[in-house]
């Protein structure tokens, strides 16, 4: 029951992110979706993963975008070069009903009467288990994927920075300024 | 717990995402429903994780892998945004038609609807 209503709040919140017209408040509904998300989480007994959601995604992500609305002139207030033409719109909103309607029907389909088992205190991603899951058999992936990070931040950095021009000047001839 | 609920938490988040990725004019707005469509995979993940009781916790693990590539990408996603934002003093994606294919030079004369698409 609790978990319908986090999945309403998420679903309903996630509607207002795609199709509210101020800018600022797409990126706070989009903090009450993460949490709702974040509560799934807990309710499906992985703890770690909530927690790591609300750290990152609500902690981290969502100020990022907030940081670049500010860096880029976002409107305040209702806006309403926020969206395509209304055509685009319809076409966007069919796509998006054709995806919802072959989701649910091939789901419904597939795992009708599933049910998932979460009595007793069988706790499946407690922050113990998690590590010794991390740490122990996808050591490897976790190494590759601290790489990838790496390599994005010295990405952003060298993308975002105004003093390395596309084509470098030689050092010699920039010494006088 | 049906395992139907989350499935379908899932679909409807992953829908969103869809619809604001095409909707939506706005370079941020954009990311934010990537973001949609990505968590609408984490809940997924978790749930068949659950459902399965996988001993290697593979769902749970690859939800973390998700969620710090999801950081990554919004990190170079914004990084990308603020640079044509810089150039081009716009986010809008409409108006970033610079490898779109121009007419060829007998072209028919440019009707209405190309037009609309064009501005």
């Amino acid at each position: 029951m609790l978990f319908a209503l986090l999945g309403v709040v998420a679903v309903g919140s996630g509607v207002l992110v795609v199709t509210t017209r101020h800018l600022v408040h797409a990126a706070l509904w989009l903090v009450l979706t993460l949490g709702a998300v974040a509560g799934c989480f807990l309710l499906l007994s992985a703890e770690f993963v909530a927690w790591v959601q609300v750290l990152i995604y609500v902690g981290a992500v969502v100020v990022l975008l907030l940081f670049g609305l500010m860096l880029t002139r976002a409107p305040i207030g209702a806006s309403d070069e926020l969206d395509s033409s209304r055509g685009q719109q319809v076409a966007a909103a069919v796509t998006a009903a054709a995806v919802a309607g072959v989701l649910v029907a091939s789901l419904v389909d597939s795992f009708r009467g599933a049910r998932i088992d979460l009595s007793g205190d069988h706790v499946a991603g407690s922050a113990r288990q998690a590590g010794e899951a991390i740490f122990g058999s996808w050591v490897l992936p976790f190494e590759v994927l601290s790489l990838l990070l790496l390599a994005a931040l010295v990405g952003a950095i060298v993308l975002s920075r105004r003093d390395i021009s596309p084509d470098p000047v030689p050092l010699d001839t920039r010494s006088g300024d | 717990m049906p395992l139907l609920m989350p499935l379908m938490v899932g679909a409807l988040l992953f829908a969103l995402g869809v619809y604001g990725v095409l909707a939506r004019r706005n370079a941020i707005l954009v990311l934010m429903a990537v973001e949609l469509m990505l968590n609408a995979v984490n809940l997924n993940l978790v749930a068949f994780d659950v459902y399965l009781r996988d001993g290697l916790l593979a769902g749970q693990v690859f939800t973390l892998f998700v969620i710090t590539i999801a950081a990554a990408e919004i990190g170079l996603g914004l990084a990308i945004v603020l640079l044509v934002f810089r150039n081009r003093a716009t986010v809008e994606l409409d108006g970033l038609t610079d490898l779109r294919e121009t007419d060829p030079p007998t072209a028919l004369p440019v009707t209405a609807d190309e037009q609309a698409v064009a501005t």
